[in-house]
């Protein structure tokens, strides 16, 4: 972990041992108006030029609050959204400009684990139909018999009896059902996975056996995460690296055990702020910084750094320029002018 | 499986979901005794329709002079007609008729209706936009013009009319399963299935028509009634099946108009048998949508 906390691994700067990286990235979305003739009447800045690097085998966390572009990140890295500009490299090569054959090969490496049990799996499909399929689409595992097998392995790797495989979706429970979607990603042998807010919608037993369950295929099969969450508790526990989004910008960026020990961003600082402390003197004698007024539209960002309408460290010159993202320590990254 | 191997609640579920086949319908039709009627209904005229030689008393196109508007009784249950041709005879071979077309005309636009409607939906963007206009086009003439005007450039004929009927039910059923489209496209399955790097047509026509059969299936079944009903219409018009095969509408024509008064099973059994068959697809449609969803199911 420490190899990873301690490199250089610059956000935007080139690094030979950089597995992916992100460069420039902007997701914007149109609103349009009119029914036949559509024109732009604005703009949705879900993802406003963020960058950041990642390695073989680390897991990042990326938290935020809802609507801060997290999501929308990991759906660019997936190729699931045509971004507006700037470059994802996976491997070395722009993930945007790859050919069929070549896409087909990313997407076997790449894989996703999305936030909503209920609505992942298609419910008209048997799990073992589910978890087939992909081996057959990719020409994995040809043989009908050899990929029946191979769904039994990847049910038990994900700690589910081999008897779900003549299961509907609806037949299981929300816990099984995300080791279901788990089972799917890993059936096409992926390096590397975004795990969407993965256990956000289980409750919090079911949760740690599934973190558990992330946890041990990390380490069996060397794979890296983007871990997506808003759950503080849960990044701590499983993440190498953690960055901190906020309306579309990263605001911070550093090894986990820094950011959540010396936390330099004040919105990075008032989101660690509202962790409840499990201990009901503590939390009852403790000062709460609470940051006050609405996260603005994406729609319509403030000028200058984002954050600062809510931010208790605002200078003049935080309303005019954008913040550069800075290397304020070794591995450690904040986009703040005052501290 | 032994009732002590019994471990977990999972597994007393799974013998519990063991039932036969025949349990299962016993329970569809106390829920849906409705759907058990347009069922039987379906059910009596897919018999007819298929055993129509073995059924029917009288060669349906036999015209007996001795034998003409004779009234219902016990040689001729459902009487003649002025042609001395006896009408249940008739009826059960225009059951095949009806059914015939109505399947045809129904189910090749319906399915062609779901793949476009899911195209439409899963593309979206400009293609989607120049889709529906042109679905427009076509929903703008009623059905029965719209098949009128299309049997009158192909000329009548059975398979005429199947087309005649098929084409206006394309874009009506488009419509449908684009709403429904549009709503499964935003669930993650679709983009866990895009993620796996699957083609655009195994998206369709695996990931997201499966998830649209409930309207499809209501829309089928309506459009089985609907087309026997336009089937009967045109017939009834002269446009559709011609003289001298059985056909619903075609007993309603001529004859039936002019003895109206005097020999009122002409047109009456003829009129009941659209009724019963509209009525029986439609009930029977509305319970079928609630057996084939599989989280209705087991409720």
């Amino acid at each position: 972990m420490s190899a990873v906390a301690g490199s250089t691994a610059a956000p935007g700067a080139a690094g030979q041992m950089d597995f992916l990286q992100v460069s420039n990235l902007k997701m914007y979305f149109p609103v349009t108006e009119g029914i036949l003739i559509q024109r732009k009447v604005a703009e949705v800045k879900a993802v406003d030029d963020i960058s950041f690097a990642m390695h073989k085998g680390e897991t990042l966390g990326l938290v935020g609050e809802s609507g801060c572009g997290k999501t929308t990140t990991g759906r660019c890295i997936l190729q699931l959204e045509k971004v507006t500009s700037g470059q994802i490299l996976y491997d070395g090569k722009d993930v945007s400009k790859l050919n069929k054959a070549d896409l087909s090969q990313y997407r076997q490496k790449v894989q996703v684990i999305f936030q909503d049990p209920f609505s992942s799996l298609n419910p008209r499909m048997k799990i073992g139909e589910i978890l087939a399929e992909p081996m057959r689409v990719h020409g994995i595992i040809p043989d009908a018999r050899k990929r029946d097998e191979r769904v039994m392995e990847l049910l038990n790797i994900c700690g589910l009896s081999t008897r779900f495989a003549d299961r509907y979706p609806h037949e299981m429970s929300g816990g099984q059902r995300q080791r279901v979607g788990i089972a799917r990603a890993l059936s096409v042998n992926p390096e590397f996975i975004v795990c969407d807010e993965a256990v956000s919608a289980l409750d919090v037993s079911i949760q740690a056996q599934v973190i558990n369950l992330l946890e041990d295929l990390r380490d069996e099969f060397g794979l890296t995460y983007l871990f997506i969450s808003h759950d503080l508790s849960v990044v701590r526990h499983i993440c190498h690296r953690v960055a901190v989004m906020y309306l579309g910008n990263m605001v911070e960026l550093a090894s986990c055990d820094e950011l959540f020990d010396n936390p330099i961003h004040p919105y990075t600082r008032a989101l660690l702020d509202a962790v409840p402390i499990p201990d009901p003197t503590v939390e009852a004698a403790r000062q709460h910084k609470i940051v006050t007024g609405e996260i603005p539209s994406p729609m319509n960002p403030p000028p200058g750094c984002v954050f600062h309408p809510r931010c208790e460290l605002a200078v003049d010159s935080c309303k005019q320029a954008a913040p550069e993202f800075r290397e304020i320590k070794p591995g450690h990254w904040v986009a703040c002018t005052e501290v | 499986m032994a009732a002590t191997d019994v471990t977990s609640v999972s597994e007393i579920d799974e013998l519990r979901s063991q039932k036969n086949i025949f349990q299962k319908f016993a329970e569809l039709f106390r829920k849906q005794p409705l759907g058990a009627v347009g069922f039987a209904v379906v059910i009596a005229m897919i018999i007819m329709a298929i055993f129509a030689n073995i059924i029917s008393p009288y060669d349906p196109e036999l015209n007996d002079f001795a034998a003409m508007l004779v009234a219902p009784g016990a040689d001729y249950w459902l009487g003649t007609d002025q042609f001395g041709r006896d009408i249940l005879s008739r009826l059960v071979y225009g059951a095949r008729t009806a059914l015939f077309v109505g399947f045809a005309a129904s189910f090749v636009g319906a399915s062609c209706g779901l793949v476009l409607g899911v195209m439409s939906a899963y593309f979206g963007g400009t293609f989607d936009l120049i889709f529906q206009r042109v679905m427009d086009v076509f929903m703008s003439f009623p059905l029965i013009i719209m098949a009128l005007a299309i049997v009158s450039i192909f000329g009548p004929s059975t398979q005429n009319v199947i087309i005649a009927i098929t084409i206006p039910f394309i874009p009506r059923c488009a419509r449908v399963v684009r709403s429904n489209a549009l709503a499964i496209r935003e669930i993650p399955y679709v983009d866990a299935a895009r993620a796996l790097g699957f083609g655009h047509a195994r998206i369709i026509l695996r990931h997201m028509a499966p998830n649209v059969m409930a309207p499809f299936l209501i829309m089928l079944t309506s459009f089985v009634g609907q087309a026997i009903l336009t089937e009967a219409s045109l017939s009834y018009l002269g446009l559709g099946v011609q003289e001298p095969t059985p056909a619903w509408g075609l007993m309603l024509q001529g004859g039936a108009e002019e003895y109206i008064e005097s020999e009122p099973w002409i047109a009456i059994f003829p009129g009941v048998a659209i009724s019963m068959a509209v009525f029986g697809f439609n009930l029977f449609g509305d319970s079928v949508r609630d057996v084939l969803d599989p989280r209705l199911r087991t409720q």
